[in-house]
């Protein structure tokens, strides 16, 4: 009976009762014949490879990491964190060149937008694309996301920081890579909301990329590195700030989950306090401590996706109900669907057919409600849909910085 | 964050509850955390199969009166059950799902075995036999190649036992061949993911037509229709014969399409379902609940006038069996279990077991207690409810339902 009781392991693995329940909400399943699924590729795989190491089965590499599966689970096992363990423990293929450009968003981001204008048009040409694809395996359909030309970073600091300081209270931001060297306006439209609540907004001193990328690529001392010093500096800046906040759902869920189960790092002291700006502003909002003042002309239909980080996260009634806040806003939530682009799963050429199949029904979706935009926590569900449907996406943080009161 | 009702477990009963309520003006949040028993449904709502001491039930409402006074049923009352029983179709039909059959009396349904067993209500595209017999006299059981949780051959031995003509055969898709690659996962719910896809289905009911010969109707696996019901109907036009869909292992594919349904029309109606989340750390005024958390939402409460608990029994963790007791895991309430562990089970596995009716102490309203005192806003729901053994007596989602039908109404009266 001791046994019994004290033998539970941290995924939770022998908690798995071989329902199936995770592979009818897995997305890869219905379209990618030679992924096992959740459970054979964890629980049931795991069994095997705790015997032995050679039962690694290397078509791990199809899952997305979506947390579809853990969502799901009537058993509460950890499954797609088990497949992420035995891809890091097991794998043995070591990253590609493009896996490393793909995932090295801060390396190749600090170089991107020095040079912005020449990387956004040679990104652009018919045959870059077609070396791409053909060299290094980036699929060409894809578009890449613009660099910017200045970071959020230097912007800031030239044109908002001073200005923070007159604020009583601040948050710390977590902008992560895409906010800084893709599109410093949510950046921007997140210091223009945090300040319409009474917040000062604070850099962290000497920001890493969250490693979500690293991690899926099979990078893991680099997002070890990075994890131990993001860690270490949003402790220090939970000293003076109220909390760390992020307007990217993947980066605060890597943080605040993937750190300690799948990268050992401790986040036990600062976890609580890392968390979305949707999150802390509805907290803000909802206790009556804050208010925010819209604008009466304001009009958009906005249909909202929650991403599947943000579902795992459990907080996309937080981004719904701030947008429903807005006077003059006609809502949709969407259905509950993977977009398929699972960070830069999409961007490879291998899984390009796949990443556009799993998203169909989302696309379909959004056609048919045909909205004004449609809003989203994730950036690379951004790229996915605005690529896939033609229809803009915008933050929920961005859309509120919209519809504020001048 | 603020609701008139926050009701843990996305379940049955937990869905019908919300439903009820939602639909009756309340704003409502579910808090669930994995998905539910629907996951492994029948294709059928059972009411009340067999009495506790073992006597087979016809019309469920004339044995309402021989069950123990701690039974739900009994807290419901006979009156309130036959309105709530004449209601339920109608119910179902609001939020899009048929239900086959006599609400008022048992019919039979074929088990995966091909035997008859007693029924209740069958969901759609699942039909309940009025008699206990089989309506045909010449059958076609056609499976999917490869296929290992449906057996063709069980079944053709029941039927041919009762002088059925049987004859079985397999469907060989090419689609749904690529599942073969690794037999544990060709399970009902990745077929009919596989057969939803583009013109699968269409190629796979002409097979089954010209598989056909002289029989009056073909039986199938239930893994058509995960989406969207009408599947029997449809396949009944093509080949002009009837078609009858029994049971798979799990996973369930009409349980999954009843769930889904139940949640998109919950949320259509203006409800919040958490999914994935699990409740936490009550806060209590006295007799009552003030507030829940959850896991996900860290210091953000669920505050709500009532809160429901139908998260289900062990399985589903609204019960957890330690070596000493049986515990109720959210609010740590009052559980009938007895105090001493062999009364729990009974060594022969076929026996009634005991332990799968225990579960919280409740009032005549449904009130859960705590400490011995009546805890006056949070009400229990389904199968976390003492007092009946479902499995035993058959009366696991009729208890869901009815229990959620009772509990919503209350929550509507007192507060109106």
């Amino acid at each position: 009976m001791e046994i019994q009781e004290y033998n539970i392991s941290e995924n939770n693995f022998e908690q798995c009762i071989k329902c199936t329940v995770c592979t009818v909400y897995c997305p890869v399943v219905p379209v990618n014949p030679d992924y096992p699924g959740p459970k054979q590729a964890g629980p049931d795989g795991e069994r095997l490879r705790l015997k032995k190491g050679i039962f690694f089965d290397e078509t791990l590499k199809y899952c997305l990491n979506c947390k579809r599966c853990e969502v799901a689970c009537p058993s509460g096992v950890k499954i797609a964190d088990i497949i992420q363990a035995a891809k890091i423990k097991y794998g043995k293929k070591k990253p590609k060149l493009r896996d490393m450009m793909l995932a090295g968003t801060d390396f190749m981001g600090g170089i991107a937008t020095k040079m912005a204008p020449v990387v956004n048009t040679t990104l652009k040409i018919k045959p870059v694309k077609q070396i791409m694809d053909g060299v290094l395996k980036i699929d060409h359909r894809r578009t890449f996301p613009k660099y910017a030309s200045q970071t959020f970073e230097s912007w800031f600091r030239k044109n908002a920081a001073q200005a923070q300081e007159k604020f009583d209270r601040h948050v710390a931001y977590f902008h992560g890579c895409y906010a800084n060297y893709n599109y410093p306006q949510l950046g921007k439209d997140l210091v223009k909301v945090m300040n319409a609540l009474g917040y000062g907004v604070r850099l962290l001193d000497g920001e890493k990329c969250c490693g979500v990328a690293l991690i899926s690529n099979g990078m893991i001392e680099q997002a070890t590195r990075n994890a131990r010093k993001n860690i270490s500096i949003i402790s220090d800046a939970l000293a003076s700030c109220e909390a760390v906040v992020g307007t990217s759902s993947s980066c605060s869920f890597t943080i605040r989950d993937e750190y300690p189960h799948l990268l050992g790092v401790d986040n036990g002291t600062v976890r609580d306090r890392v968390e979305l700006a949707v999150k802390f502003i509805y907290r803000l909002i909802d206790s009556g401590k804050a208010n925010l003042k819209f604008r009466k002309d304001f009009k958009a239909r906005i249909a909202y996706h929650v991403p599947c980080h943000m579902e795992k996260l459990g907080w996309g009634i937080f981004s719904a109900e701030l947008v429903k806040m807005i006077p003059g806003v006609e809502f949709t939530l969407l259905d509950s669907n993977c977009c398929g682009i699972a960070g830069t799963y999409g961007f490879k050429k291998e899984n390009y057919e796949v990443s556009q199949a799993i998203g169909k029904p989302l696309f379909d979706q959004i056609k048919a409600i045909d909205p004004d935009y449609v809003a989203c926590d994730c950036e690379t569900c951004k790229w996915q849909i605005e690529m896939s449907t033609g229809y803009k996406v915008m933050n929920p943080i961005s859309i509120l910085a919209a519809a504020l009161e001048d | 964050m603020k609701f008139d009702t926050v009701i843990i477990g996305g379940g049955l009963s937990g869905l019908v509850c919300g439903l009820r309520l939602q639909k009756g003006g309340k704003k409502c949040a579910i808090v669930s955390s994995g998905q539910s028993a629907m996951h492994f449904s029948s294709g059928y709502f059972d009411f009340l199969d067999r009495t506790p001491d073992g006597k087979d039930v016809s019309v469920p409402l004339d044995a309402v009166d021989l069950l123990d006074k701690e039974h739900p049923y009994s807290k419901i009352g006979k009156a309130r059950l036959t309105a709530y029983a004449e209601e339920i179709k109608g119910f179902f039909k609001g939020c899009g799902i048929i239900l086959n059959g006599n609400p008022l009396r048992n019919g039979y349904r074929i088990t995966p075995m091909g035997n008859l067993k007693r029924t209740w209500l069958g969901l759609d595209d699942f039909q309940v036999l009025e008699t206990e017999g089989y309506p045909w006299k010449k059958v076609l059981i056609a499976n999917i190649e490869g296929f290992l949780d449906f057996n063709t051959a069980f079944i053709a031995q029941s039927l041919e036992a009762k002088g059925i003509e049987c004859r079985t055969s397999v469907l060989k898709i090419e689609e749904t061949e690529r599942l073969r690659r690794n037999p544990s996962e060709m399970r009902a719910t990745n077929i009919a993911r596989v057969l939803e896809h583009g013109s699968v289905e269409e190629k796979a009911v002409k097979q089954i037509g010209n598989l056909l010969q002289d029989e009056d109707a073909v039986i199938l696996p239930a893994v058509f229709g995960l989406k969207k019901a009408g599947m029997k109907e449809a396949i009944e036009k093509a080949l002009g014969r009837e078609v009858i869909f029994v049971a798979t292992m799990p996973p369930s594919v009409p349980g999954i399409r009843t769930q889904m349904r139940l949640r998109s029309e919950f949320e259509a109606a203006g409800g919040v379902f958490l999914q994935g989340d699990t409740a936490c750390a009550p806060l209590m005024n006295g007799q009552k609940v003030a507030s829940i958390g959850t896991v996900n939402f860290g210091d953000i409460r669920l505050e709500a006038d009532s809160f429901v608990l139908a998260a289900g029994n062990f399985f589903s963790k609204g019960l957890t069996a330690t070596p000493e007791c049986i515990h109720e895991n959210v609010f740590g309430l009052d559980t009938d279990a007895s105090a001493a562990r062999s009364d729990w089970y009974d060594t022969d596995f076929f026996n009634r077991q005991n332990y799968i009716s225990y579960g919280v102490k409740t009032d005549r309203k449904f009130r859960c207690m705590k400490d011995g005192n009546t805890l006056v806003n949070l009400y229990a729901t389904g199968s976390i409810l003492g007092g009946s053994n479902a499995l035993y007596e058959g009366c696991g989602a009729g208890t869901a339902i009815f229990s959620a039908f009772s509990v919503a109404d209350t929550i509507l009266s007192e507060n109106a």
